[in-house]
């Protein structure tokens, strides 16, 4: 397919596709070097498969951008031999190194709106990366060889969408169209950074599916970059644990997953969370106890909420009825769109209700109150980054104005140490955090007015698999020492399930499904929330085979939730 | 179907927009008028008018009336035209009339139809000029950051920026026309008279205004560019094998246009209405140097004429930049 390199006699059968030897990184930061990857060896021969996982900062992304050269002019100092497709990454003259990028190696990007030119037809920015690796090629054609390649990733009325603009194309669509992007060139591996972050997990499956069969009718080789162990398992054959820019543990995925080496592998496969566990008995026995006794702390009533005006009026919820017990978990589930933030902000009253009531203890809210508070999503954004931690606790007890500066102060403090941060941290910034210690302040700054019920809207899914645990059992331990209502709403199904008492499904603003918890993921009534239920990737590499087989034969649902 | 209508539904909407700016515009002008020391009748009499005689011209001029009165017959003036009686004789001004010039009796409207000619062919050259060298440049010292090139043209648009247009064009025609004798001193000739004169003689206030704008862009252009470089979607192109050339050209350039559309569109409104100076310079017999004269001389028909065409002038380029700016970025929505 790819012409061989005249300049190196080894490439043939023998010499492997990609070849990482002892490859370090390091990005100069003002006065010191930050090391991102460190020493690390790899190969890959023809059509093969390696997954590279790891969590946030172990430098997986950087291994992916180095197989590339996109290091190059960047000021990041590269040591050891990067060869893909015979070509050397390191000492190859920019042209060659043009023919390498798309031409043999492929990258499909993780945020599928922003890698695309926001400003240009899908279609035209498939011809011109298509046009660069086969000049020969008229413009007609290179349009042509566009509406094939996104026909072949499955998107509907290709030759029509091709002229659309990636803004008008739903997440899921621009994944295909980054990846149609990468066929266009016909490269000899893939490599994906992360390519189903963004997406729901009906689209995610989607997505790994077609992945799967481009490699079987191609033959192309891939490597699969991702902090999520089931993507991984359900894709690759090898993978290879990465921490502090080291190879950690290496092998065939369902090795390394089944009969993990590594106490570090071992942690990481313990934090991720089984859709198929039951609840932890020893968080849900207090739970349940105090929700047996039925006393009902919130209450939603046929609560609507609407968007826009006349013809661009959207309804995000639509007549929703839900009630939240004292001291239970009440999960939400539900993929992008679906009204669950709407929803849980009017739960506080942060929003107002279209239509509707929002009961607490019998009393219809007519504005926020103290005792029901939120955790918000990005623990980033939602914190003021030109003031210390410690005033952002501080904050509500001000807003309250019953205790005085030096009160404040000392149950800010207070609080600091009770989600787990040191109270002399209290004058420290936002960004001198990490994503969970973040989040945990967040946590502390609901905790202060001394709620009764906080909505947690995704609170962990900005966080990796280790800090997501941390995080959600610290959520556990203040629920059962200050009998705090919760609800949780999350994308991640693994995620509610490990924390909730019981569950609501959402799909387009209603709730399809609602149970204990255990009924809803064990038994489940509604054909949606099955197609939820069999699109989440499992860590059996065997057993993800059987559910692709299963989604190919009977995926009708899933291909119609995908809009 | 729906895109024609949102289309038909802008302009529209555009329109009202206009005609309300304009009518508010004309209103603070009379009402500044009156606040203006110094009497339109005594200075469009003359100095040795005596009381009588500047009463005379005060009911002439119809500046005897109340001045809701006189806004009101402006009004009437500009849609429906009106008669003017100049002492001796009665003067039909066809709608649309902007009234009759204290100074001369001239219609406005004649005036300012005289001074369009020289105004626009200074604007349109300038936005040639400016868009040409502006951009260009930014892009330039874009592809060539953290190069010789680019610090030396970071200097020489800080140059351009922090020179005052008089002393650009003072130090252009002496060192074109009076050292150089490149070109002989410019005197305007109308491009219906005769177009290769008409260019010569346009060639250095073009070349004036088209740099002193050009500064801002070179900037604008530049930093937009720059913006645009590090947004995710370059990097994408990078990974496959797209030139950094084409990055630029191609991909970048077409997300700092934006910001160029939309500053170009109120430069070009301003100098429309006149680059005072520029024309002043050059001797342009424009709509910026006739502003001036009436000012100067309190001639509020011609003033309001003057400023209400400028008014036009920016509303219309504003909306045709609202239409550019959402062809260049699909997302855009025009309401």
């Amino acid at each position: 397919m790819t012409p061989h390199q005249p300049t190196d006699p080894a490439a043939g059968t023998a010499e492997p596709l990609v070849e990482v030897r002892g490859l370090t990184v390091d990005f100069p930061m003002g006065e010191e070097t930050v090391r991102a990857v460190d020493d690390l060896s790899f190969r890959l021969t023809a059509g093969q498969a390696l997954g590279i996982v790891g969590e946030s900062g172990s430098g997986k992304s950087t291994v992916a951008a180095a197989l590339l050269g996109l290091h190059r002019g960047t000021g990041a100092h590269l040591t050891g031999t990067v060869r893909v497709g015979g070509i050397d990454v390191a000492t190859a003259p920019v042209r060659e190194l043009r023919r390498l990028r798309g031409g043999i190696a492929a990258m499909v990007f993780q945020d599928p709106l922003s890698s695309l030119d926001p400003y240009l037809p899908i279609g035209d920015q498939i011809a011109e990366v298509h046009r660069i690796h086969t000049p020969q090629v008229s413009r007609r054609d290179a349009r042509q060889r566009a509406i094939t390649v996104l026909d072949r990733v499955g998107i509907p009325d290709a030759a029509r969408r091709s002229r659309s603009r990636p803004h008008e194309f739903s997440g899921g669509m621009r994944q295909r169209a980054l990846i149609a992007m990468a066929l266009a060139c016909a490269p000899r591996v893939l490599v994906a950074d992360e390519p189903t972050t963004a997406l729901d997990v009906t689209v995610q499956a989607q997505i790994l599916d077609l992945l799967h069969d481009l490699r079987a009718e191609t033959g192309m080789g891939l490597v699969l970059v991702s902090h999520d162990l089931g993507v991984v398992a359900s894709s690759v054959e090898d993978m290879l644990v990465m921490r502090g820019g080291r190879a950690v543990e290496r092998g065939p995925v369902g090795t390394v997953l089944k009969f993990p080496r590594q106490p570090y592998t071992r942690e990481l496969l313990a934090a991720v969370p089984r859709v198929e566990a039951r609840r932890a008995p020893m968080a849900a026995a207090s739970a349940l106890s105090s929700a047996s006794t039925g006393d009902v702390l919130l209450e939603a009533a046929e609560v609507r909420r609407e968007f826009g005006r006349r013809k661009d009026r959207t309804v995000a919820v639509d007549g929703v009825s839900l009630t939240v017990a004292r001291g239970e978990t009440l999960g939400i589930v539900g993929e992008s769109g679906s009204g669950k933030t709407t929803l849980g902000r009017m739960l506080v009253r942060l929003l107002e209700p279209s239509g509707g009531s929002v009961r607490y203890r019998g009393h219809e809210l007519t504005g926020v109150h103290s005792d029901l508070q939120m955790v918000f999503q990005d623990p980033v954004s939602s914190l003021n980054p030109r003031r210390g931690i410690g005033e952002s606790v501080a904050d509500p007890l001000r807003a309250a104005g019953n205790l005085t500066d030096m009160e404040i102060t000392r149950r800010a403090r207070e609080l600091l140490e009770r989600v787990g941060l040191d109270p002399r941290w209290y004058h420290r910034y936002p960004h001198e955090f990490s994503g969970g210690q973040r989040q945990r302040v967040g946590i502390a700054r609901a905790l202060a007015p001394g709620p009764k019920l906080i909505v947690c809207d995704e609170p962990v899914s900005a966080l990796d698999v280790s800090t997501q645990a941390q995080v959600l059992s610290l959520l556990a331990e203040l629920q059962r020492d200050l009998g705090l209502a919760l609800v949780l709403i999350a994308h991640d199904l693994a995620v509610v399930r490990q924390a909730s008492d019981r569950v609501a499904v959402m799909r387009q603003g209603t709730v399809v499904e609602e149970g204990p918890a255990d009924t809803v993921y064990d038994a489940p009534d509604n054909p949606y929330t099955k197609a939820l239920l069999a699109a989440v990737p499992v860590l059996d590499p065997a057993e993800a085979a059987l559910r692709r087989e299963a989604r190919r034969n009977g995926g009708g649902l899933l291909r119609a939730s995908a809009g | 179907m729906t895109e024609r209508f949102t289309g038909l539904r802008f302009a529209a909407k555009r329109l009202v927009g206009a005609v309300t700016v304009l009518l508010v515009l004309s209103v603070v002008l009379y009402a500044l008028f009156y606040l203006v020391p110094g009497d339109p009748a005594q200075l469009a009499c003359g100095e040795r008018c005596n009381p009588a005689q500047v009463a005379q011209v005060r009911g002439q001029l119809g500046l005897d009336e109340p001045a809701y009165a006189q806004y009101l017959h402006f009004l009437q003036g500009v849609f429906a035209g009106r008669d003017y009686s100049t002492g001796t004789s009665l003067q039909h001004c066809a709608a649309p009339c902007l009234g009759l010039s204290h100074q001369n009796d001239q219609q406005v409207t004649a005036l300012i139809v005289a001074g369009l000619p020289a105004t626009t062919s200074l604007a349109i050259g300038a936005l040639v000029v400016w868009l040409a060298l502006g951009v260009g440049t930014g892009l330039l010292s874009a592809l060539r950051r953290g190069g010789v090139t680019e610090r030396v043209l970071t200097v020489l648009t800080l140059a351009g920026t922090g020179t005052p247009v008089f002393i650009l064009g003072l130090l252009l025609l002496m060192a074109v026309c009076a050292y150089l004798r490149w070109l002989p001193f410019p005197s305007y000739v109308p491009l219906s008279q005769d177009p290769e004169q008409w260019a010569w003689n346009m060639l250095l206030p073009w070349l004036t205004l088209g740099l002193f704008e050009s500064a801002k862009y070179a900037r604008l252009t530049r930093s937009a560019t720059l913006e645009v470089l590090a947004e995710d979607h370059i990097r994408t192109f990078r990974a496959y094998g797209v030139s950094e050339r084409a990055l630029v050209t191609r991909h970048a350039l077409r997300g700092a246009l934006p910001p160029v559309i939309a500053l170009s569109a109120l430069d070009l409104g301003q100098v429309m209405g006149g680059a005072m100076l520029t024309e002043q310079l050059f001797g342009l017999p424009g709509l910026g140097r006739l502003l001036v004269d009436s000012v100067r001389s309190v001639d509020l028909p011609v003033v309001v004429g003057v400023v209400l065409v400028i008014g036009t002038a920016v509303v219309i380029a504003n909306a045709v930049a609202d239409v550019l700016y959402a062809l260049a970025d699909r997302r855009v929505v025009l309401s």
